[in-house]
């Protein structure tokens, strides 16, 4: 607070032009002002060179290029050359309809999103229910389960290939103790999604964790008391009372996770190290990406995308809606 | 009677005692077990970025090398073939980081601080930009890098003058891209933080006639340190792990301005099999500097993460 104020003084010591005015604490704003230069100077002006740039190139990006990419994909542009604007049509989208491509890519982007996000959460809420017990080194803790986060999908992908490896890796060791497997988790296409899941999961539950850490600790200490003074089980406790209050931290990170699994095409990409992921394991994201950067189809991979796009919508729309609601916008 | 009262209760918090004592040994071990879960892959990859090729098949994944395994050669190859990459990467994120993270804070002030209506709705569209799968922005985005705005033929001069491949115009083209698509989540950082800053401060400024430049410069930018730190953590981070945009504007891992995930991603792929102890050696080295900040900035990076 200190801080604050001596920065505040130093403020007017620096626009001490005129200090014997600022004795009555403030000036008057200048009443003879016409009405344009009053709109000149009017916050709404002044604010405009903080915000307008920068929200004009971040919606150029992000509104006109998803504005565009819709545009190209009623086209029929495929192949090198310019895009040809002059007949537009659905041809596309009805073409990802009856693709058997599209279809097993669509599934599995459902499964990946809701297994992942699924189990995401609830173990997300198992680590901040621990880290939340008043344990000793708390902090080295929270640190260590958080830390796959900082690392990208790339780096990720190396260590599970290593992980999943049938011969030698760590996952077939640790399933040989209960005499299971060698299983080829990344070349059986019933088992590469599953781990991929698991992968992901491992990366990002320490980001869920964060959160409901974070709306754990806004939850009075009275409520965990009273629920005490009840009786209730430390399980009936957190069934009950402790986790209804949460649902802000499962919307928005429910959320956030399903961003990051639609990521996931980096950590697919790298597994192979080219377009075409796994037997099995193609989402949507990869098969976009494949579409129209390998095949240069554009408008049928701008098409997918759209409907990658439309998918994602229906998850964020109500959530932003939902925020406005609350206010927390 | 009073005794025997004594020793009961003595022996109800000494089976009290014992019973916390075990629930308290069981939930340390279950973190430790965690512990193991998380740090594993890391583990066997560090332990494997040490191991000759002969070594990595012979002996078991989490263990070290043994003497006759041990070579610090893999690592070396990782770091010839990835230094270009690294270098072009810290070329590209640095900029990209400071300047999203200025034009954040910029639009949250504008936003957020400064009262006039029509600021909810604008905030919004900026908040879905979050959102959204990179993918319904990917081909309108190498259109408008190739086509529209050839930075590798419009800034011919700049490459020749500076003696580099023009492939670094697709490099700067990325950096501006990861700019745009990241001022959506560094306004969201700053203006949470905005909004629970003293209002009192600006309000006394303002009464000091302080204009809305000024006011930013002298009150706001400063009292942004701490958020300043997280946002640029997070968005390094961001940027640095990214592989899809680089894919795409920069297409090949063989071009001289190709950042490390590209490079990293097509590494220790050859045709007798995949070299295991150079990929995780590259994986590693890859990782390195996100590592470092996330070790020195833990506290940083969750709260970014967080929120």
């Amino acid at each position: 607070m200190d801080n604050l104020f001596d920065k505040l003084r130093r403020l007017r010591a620096d626009e001490g032009d005129e200090p014997s005015v600022r004795t009555d604490g403030g000036t008057a704003t200048d009443s003879s002002r016409s009405g344009f230069r009053e709109f000149l100077g009017s916050d709404f002006v002044q604010s405009m060179p903080f915000w307008l740039p920068p929200f004009l190139l971040a919606g150029f990006f992000v509104y006109g290029a998803i504005g565009w990419n819709l545009l190209i994909s009623l086209t029929d542009s495929s192949g090198f050359g310019p895009v040809d604007y002059s007949s537009l049509d659905f041809e596309m989208y009805f073409r990802a309809f009856g693709d058997p491509a599209f279809i097993e890519a669509t599934r599995n982007t459902f499964v990946l999103l809701v297994g992942f996000i699924g189990i995401c959460l609830v173990f997300g809420l198992l680590l901040a229910i621990l880290i939340d017990r008043h344990i000793r080194f708390e902090n080295t803790f929270r640190t260590i389960y958080l830390l796959p986060m900082s690392l990208s999908f790339v780096v990720t992908a190396q260590f599970w290939l290593w992980m999943y490896n049938v011969n030698n890796g760590m996952v077939n060791a640790f399933l040989g103790l209960f005499g299971l497997g060698p299983y080829n988790f990344i070349g059986n296409p019933e088992l590469v999604l599953p781990a991929v899941i698991f992968a992901l999961i491992w990366q990002f539950s320490g980001y869920a964790m964060v959160v409901f850490l974070a709306s754990l600790r806004a939850i009075p200490q009275e409520h965990y008391e009273a629920a005490r003074v009840d009786g209730a089980s430390t399980i009936k406790m957190y069934w009950r009372v402790i986790i209804p209050q949460l649902t802000n931290a499962v919307i928005s990170a429910l959320v956030v996770l399903m961003v990051f699994g639609l990521k996931a095409f980096d950590f697919l990409y790298a597994l192979v190290g080219g377009f075409q992921p796994p037997n099995g394991s193609d989402i949507l994201p990869t098969l976009m990406v494949r579409v129209a950067f390998q095949k240069n189809q554009w408008a049928y991979g701008s098409a997918i995308a759209i409907l990658l796009f439309l998918l994602a919508l229906g998850v964020i729309a109500p959530y932003l809606y939902y925020e406005y609601k609350q206010g927390t916008i | 009677m009073t005794d025997a009262t004594t020793t009961q209760t003595e022996q109800t918090e000494q089976t009290l005692t014992d019973q916390l004592t075990i629930y308290r040994v069981a939930l340390y071990a279950v973190l430790i077990t965690l512990v193991g879960f998380f740090l594993a892959p890391i583990e066997a990859g560090l332990v494997t970025s040490f191991k000759t090729t002969a070594a990595v098949t012979e002996t078991v994944s989490y263990m070290p090398p043994g003497p006759e395994g041990f070579t610090l050669q893999k690592w070396e190859t990782a770091f010839d073939q990835l230094l270009r990459g690294l270098i072009n990467s810290f070329v590209f994120a640095a900029p990209a980081t400071v300047i999203s993270a200025l034009l954040g804070s910029m639009t949250a002030y504008g936003l957020t601080q400064i009262d006039w209506r029509g600021q909810i709705p604008l905030l919004a569209l900026l908040i879905a930009g979050i959102f959204i799968p990179y993918q319904a922005v990917l081909v309108p985005l190498s259109r408008i890098w190739s086509v529209y705005i050839p930075l590798t033929d419009l800034l011919w001069f700049v490459w020749a003058i500076l003696g580099i491949s023009d492939d670094y115009g697709r490099l700067m083209a990325l950096s501006i891209s990861h700019i745009a698509y990241g001022i959506p989540i560094c306004t969201l950082l700053f203006r949470s933080y905005y909004k629970s800053m003293d209002i009192e401060m600006i309000e006394a400024a303002r009464l000091d006639g302080a204009s809305v430049r000024k006011i930013y410069q002298r009150v706001v930018l400063p009292l942004s340190t701490p958020m300043f730190a997280v946002v640029l953590i997070y968005q390094f981070t961001q940027i640095w792990n990214d592989l899809l945009f680089a894919l795409i504007l920069l297409s090949s891992s063989s071009s001289p301005a190709a950042p490390v995930t590209l490079i990293l991603s097509g590494l220790g792929v050859a045709q007798q099999g995949t070299d295991f102890a150079l990929r995780m050696s590259g994986a590693l080295l890859t990782a390195l500097p996100t590592l470092i900040i996330y070790i020195l900035f833990g506290e940083e990076f969750a709260e970014g993460v967080a929120s």
